[in-house]
């Protein structure tokens, strides 16, 4: 009997530790949302995160745009060689960029950068009893640092996303235009002419719900945080895995749902 | 009144508290002993609510903490923590003035920031600390804040946990006074937790043993050096043999 239950007990045990993990997200998820219509509300907090996270991302979401779109453009226009397709390039590039690579890649820059930010910080405030501090002054912990963060994320990386799709296209065209001899007219009228609302639209939901993910995800790793350096460092390497992994899933499902046929 | 009755509180397998019975009377100070690990600070928690008790009962003037309203409670209670625990992004002021900023106490900010500057001021500190952030001051200018902070909305019931860890002999010494002095002054309960015995002769109107999950010893001030209970004399007199395992 133990010969057939301990194999079954190994896998059950990870499978069921999965799912308590799961279900403490999303309670977590689910008193984050049904807190931000609920006064009272924390304007300083929520700019002072918007700034964080929306304005001092801009540049690694750039760079990160600028570097893509123009490998694309490399990449597209020499498999595109093998029959005679390199006329395509300003359209996939268009295309990959503000459907896909904006919003992932963006996505995860902003995982990597403020979701362990925003870890590391709850942790060290929990660690240094910071949240005690803030419940015993009658403050709601999730209401204070938890709620503005996320709601400043889920406006912010959207924007990000919008200017990285234009930064990427961009470096496409730079590409194009100087390195495989495009048109510089022609380049941007294919771009503009093969682009969708839709295309540009459904991008920056995935931002949406990707700025959610990630700043939940650090506040979630952030206030069950362990004791010490070695409980924040963890918390923060936990935060930008579990954000990384769940952008790259809901991406998959946001596409299935956006454009299966 | 804070009154404890058969408080119990586990983590995973370790009792941390077995049955604590403990009354605290209003207008006193109250001193909880103990080495460390003994539960001390889980004890000051279970009371405040940062973390449920399991078994037994505690309320505040007969009242039961769990229930009621949460922060018409908590809006009597100031807490100085061990390490200050004052919020890294907010300047010295804010943090003083937190609660005057915000709930039903809210004052406008520059009423806040005058009281915020009064508060420093009676805690020994000068005005201009009040623009500075907290990891510009010394250990001693924090734990300083910490209790300017706990005394700003003028609670009822003041805790201190652990208030001269991790100062000087002088700073600690000073740490003290003001504790007796604002305490006092202000005629609120106290509850400190400490095992600083400088600490426990400077603040306490009554001393109270924390030991092994319960209450070994309860008493007056006075009575501290002339129980003949071993585990305090152990304690007090900081020997290594007695009923306390030096190894826990």
């Amino acid at each position: 009997m133990t010969a057939l239950t301990t194999p079954l007990a190994t896998i059950g045990r990870p499978v069921l530790a999965a799912l308590a993990a799961i279900g403490r997200v999303a309670l977590f998820a689910a008193q984050v949302v049904s807190h931000l219509l609920r006064p009272p509300f924390y304007p300083r907090e929520f700019l002072h995160a918007l700034m964080h996270i929306g304005w001092f991302s801009l540049p690694v979401v750039g760079l990160t745009a600028v570097f893509t779109g123009g490998a694309l453009a490399l990449q597209i226009y020499s498999g595109g060689a093998r029959f005679n397709a390199e006329a395509v390039v300003p359209s996939i590039v268009a295309i990959g960029m503000v459907r896909e690579l904006g919003p992932v890649l963006g996505g995860l820059m902003v995982a990597a950068r403020v979701a362990s930010s925003i870890a590391a910080e709850i942790g060290t405030m929990k660690v240094t009893e910071q949240i005690d501090a803030l419940v015993t002054l009658s403050t709601n912990p999730i209401k204070y640092l938890a709620v503005p963060r996320v709601l400043a994320a889920t406006l912010a990386v959207p924007v990000l996303v919008g200017v990285g799709d234009a930064i990427g296209i961009a470096g496409g065209w730079l590409v194009g235009v100087n390195r495989l001899g495009f048109n510089s007219t022609v380049y941007l009228q294919n771009t503009y002419d093969f682009l969708e609302t839709w295309d540009v639209v459904s991008g920056l939901w995935k931002g949406a719900a990707f700025g959610f993910i990630v700043a939940l995800m650090g506040c979630y790793h952030g206030m069950n945080s362990g004791r010490g350096a070695q409980g924040v460092g963890a918390a923060t390497k936990a935060a930008v895995v579990g954000a990384s992994v769940l952008i790259l899933a809901t991406n998959y499902i946001l596409t299935e749902l956006f454009f299966s046929a | 009144m804070i009154t404890l009755t058969d408080v119990t509180k586990t983590f995973g397998r370790n009792r941390v508290l077995r049955g604590v019975n403990l009354t605290i009377p209003s207008g006193q100070s109250m001193v909880i002993i103990g080495g460390s690990g003994t539960g001390k600070s889980v004890l000051l928690k279970c009371i405040l609510g940062l973390g449920r008790h399991d078994g037994g009962s505690i309320t505040l003037d007969g009242q039961d903490v769990t229930k009621g309203d949460r922060d018409a409670f908590l809006a009597r209670f100031g807490m100085l923590f061990q390490g200050g625990a004052l919020f890294d992004s907010l300047r010295v002021w804010e943090n003083v003035a937190f609660r005057l900023m915000r709930g039903p106490a809210k004052r406008p900010k520059l009423e806040a920031r005058e009281i915020a500057i009064e508060k420093l001021r009676r805690v020994g500190l000068k005005p201009e600390v009040a623009d500075l952030y907290p990891a510009e001051l010394s250990g001693g200018m924090q734990k300083r804040v910490g209790l300017a902070r706990a005394i700003a909305a003028e609670p009822e019931i003041i805790f201190f946990d652990e208030p001269t860890t991790g100062l000087d002999p002088i700073m600690a010494g000073v740490i003290n006074d003001l504790i007796r002095e604002i305490v006092t002054e202000m005629g609120a309960t106290a509850m400190t937790i400490t095992h600083d015995m400088s600490s426990v002769r400077a603040i306490a109107d009554r001393v109270a043993m924390l030991h092994d999950g319960v209450i070994q010893w309860t008493g007056p001030i006075a009575d501290l050096d002339i129980t003949p209970d071993p585990y305090v004399q152990q304690f007090i007199h900081g020997r290594a043999t007695g009923p306390i395992a030096a190894v826990r």
